[in-house]
């Protein structure tokens, strides 16, 4: 019996939602404000996903010997206006993950113990 | 389906993420935690520039440079005062992004016309979590900022309204993977958008920590929705992660409140009927008021001191002038502690960041359970703009909107001075009988002002 591949991402959701469980669980409540702000930064891993919407090449009409096109005249229209808004997207995950990282980093750096400050 | 080594690669990338969460588990290993979180990103960033179908490279770096150059100024510049609004603006970035993905691709695939019904199942799924993300971060972050009222949206009909968005949403979805029109999209997106502020704006100001961490775990689910339609393990794994850190916060933070997530999420709290609930419970006697030289002189007798901040203290910006009255104390031999309950502020360890900014060490600081025992041997405590997580009915009165919350018990210890900007209750807008205690007194006036007045009297007290 063949596994479909959506079934395994279901699997990959399911045991990092539980790995997720426990690992926030086990973070200090002093460092909640850290804690959003890093997951507030990985979550501009949707970046993976605008770059795979930007990247590709642009096809001329001729593809549409080969695929099922269903407006073959906007076919290259269609394909920039999806690289346009692909490159919107990673900007914008760029903002989440430089300043979410970058203040994060502002912030940890100001948690000190007693011992360090003297 | 990529490779396998890309695969596992991409699997590394979400461990790097996780241990990155796990050094978070103390102060000391919170910074190796964020330089792992971001190798992971970056290993996760050159997956994505080597997979084989990617041409466009100077598009996706140009990207990736306008958003360094937008973000990195913005994280360094903004006060840790408003954090909680720059957090709430970036949850609604990744939600426009995870909405922007499924157009781009809707464009894609129908370009060539491959699109299928599982797809656009999963492309309408993150376009509505995404947009909800997107108008609701934007409604809250107006709310922290001020610039919209804190007063929850009471019309009567908004859960319908709310339950119909709903219910349209996931209709507009359905008919969407059978159809892929356009139109259906469009109606997706709408719906969406709207849903997200009508969510957000029955909820009052006092609960939008729960609100931001509630729209941080939608920013990770429309990650996760988004992995799916990319087929992606590593967006789902990370979007999981995110999700379930944001729901675990909003847990959290209810359960500080006493009160069920839904109640939170339906809103209402702290209107009309809650005052009036609690207006009826008999006439209000009249605060003792103290100036800052009483406040000194019992500080320069005490032994030991316990400082409450609250949110006044982050709008006052008193943290360094809380710093400067602590080492003075700390020098004369007083011993200080901080005592932290989970929803001061306005986001889950939200006083704590003001504290380490202002250079309080750590081990000062203190949570609920742990300080709670310790204000009966406390001489005095100061509470700086804190008022219902210090409220006594929570405990006494069964009537209370907030009965059966935990607080912080200050009202045990010998003196409690109460430094408020006015006589007006807190944000839930109920009385505080703490106030009118024999052993309790009112400083008026703004907390950084306060404090360093009773810095200098305090010095002329030696």
């Amino acid at each position: 019996m063949e596994i479909d591949l959506t079934t395994w991402l279901l699997v990959v959701l399911v045991l990092s939602g539980i790995i997720g469980y426990f690992v926030v669980w086990g973070v200090t409540p002093a460092l909640h404000t850290p804690l959003m702000a890093v997951t507030n930064a990985i979550s501009g891993i949707v970046v993976v996903a605008a770059m795979a919407v930007t990247g590709p090449a642009i096809f001329g009409m001729e593809v549409c010997t080969m695929l099922p096109c269903p407006y073959p005249e906007y076919v290259v229209p269609m394909q920039w206006a999806a690289r346009i808004i692909g490159f919107v997207a990673v900007a914008l995950c760029a903002v989440n993950i430089f300043g979410g990282f970058a203040i994060t980093a502002r912030m940890l750096a100001m948690y000190k113990p007693k011992e360090a400050k003297k | 389906m990529p490779d396998n080594l890309t695969l596992l690669l991409a699997i590394a990338a979400g461990v790097l993420c996780v241990l990155g969460l796990q050094g978070l588990s103390h102060p000391k290993t919170a910074q190796r935690g964020n330089l792992c979180a971001m190798a992971g990103m970056g290993l996760a960033v050159v997956l994505a520039l080597l997979h084989p179908v990617m041409s466009a490279y100077g598009w996706v770096l140009a990207g990736l440079g306008v958003g360094a150059a937008v973000g990195l100024p913005l994280a360094r510049k903004t006060s840790l005062t408003s954090l909680p609004q720059l957090v709430a603006v970036f949850h609604s970035l990744v939600g426009l992004a995870a909405a922007l993905v499924a157009l781009g691709m809707y464009l894609q695939k129908m370009a060539f016309g491959l699109m299928d019904g599982k797809l656009a199942l999963e492309m309408g799924l993150g376009a509505a979590i995404g947009l909800v993300t997107l108008t609701g971060s934007i409604l809250a972050a107006l709310k922290l900022q001020g610039v919209v009222g804190g007063k929850p949206w009471a019309w009567w009909g908004r859960h319908y309204l709310n339950l119909g968005l709903g219910i349209g949403i996931i209709l507009s979805i359905v008919w969407f993977t059978q159809s892929f029109s356009p139109v259906a999209l469009g109606l997706i997106f709408t719906m969406a958008l709207v849903l997200g502020w009508t969510l957000v704006a029955p909820i009052g100001g006092a609960d939008m920590p729960v609100v931001v961490s509630m729209l941080n775990s939608y920013s990770g689910w429309a990650a996760a929705a988004t992995g799916f339609a990319v087929e992606s393990p590593l967006l789902i794994m990370v979007g999981a992660l995110v999700g379930v850190s944001g729901a675990i916060l909003s847990y959290v933070m209810c359960h500080a409140m006493q009160r069920s997530f839904v109640s939170v999420i339906l809103g209402g709290f702290g209107n009309a009927e809650a005052v009036e609930a609690t207006a009826n419970t008999g006439p209000t006697k009249a605060a003792a008021l103290a100036g800052v030289e009483d406040v000194a002189y019992q500080l320069n007798e005490a032994e030991r001191v316990i400082i409450v901040p609250g949110y006044g203290m982050a709008v006052a910006q008193a943290q360094h002038a809380v710093k400067a009255l602590t080492a003075q104390l700390l020098e004369k031999g007083v011993e200080v502690r901080f005592a932290i309950h989970p929803v001061a502020g306005r986001m889950p360890g939200h006083m704590n960041v003001l504290l380490a900014e202002a250079d309080i060490p750590y081990d000062l600081v203190e949570e609920l359970e742990e300080v709670n025992p310790r204000f009966k041997e406390a001489d005095v405590v100061l509470i700086l703009g804190a008022n219902d997580v210090v409220n006594p009915a929570a405990q006494t009165e069964k009537g209370s909107p907030i009965y059966g919350m935990p607080v912080l018990e200050a009202w045990h210890a010998k003196r409690v001075y109460v430094v408020k900007r006015s006589h007006r209750p807190g944000y839930a807008g109920i009385e505080n009988p703490l106030f009118t205690l024999p052993n309790a007194a009112l400083v008026l006036g703004d907390a950084k002002d306060v404090v360093e007045k009773i810095g200098t009297a305090l010095k002329a007290e030696q």
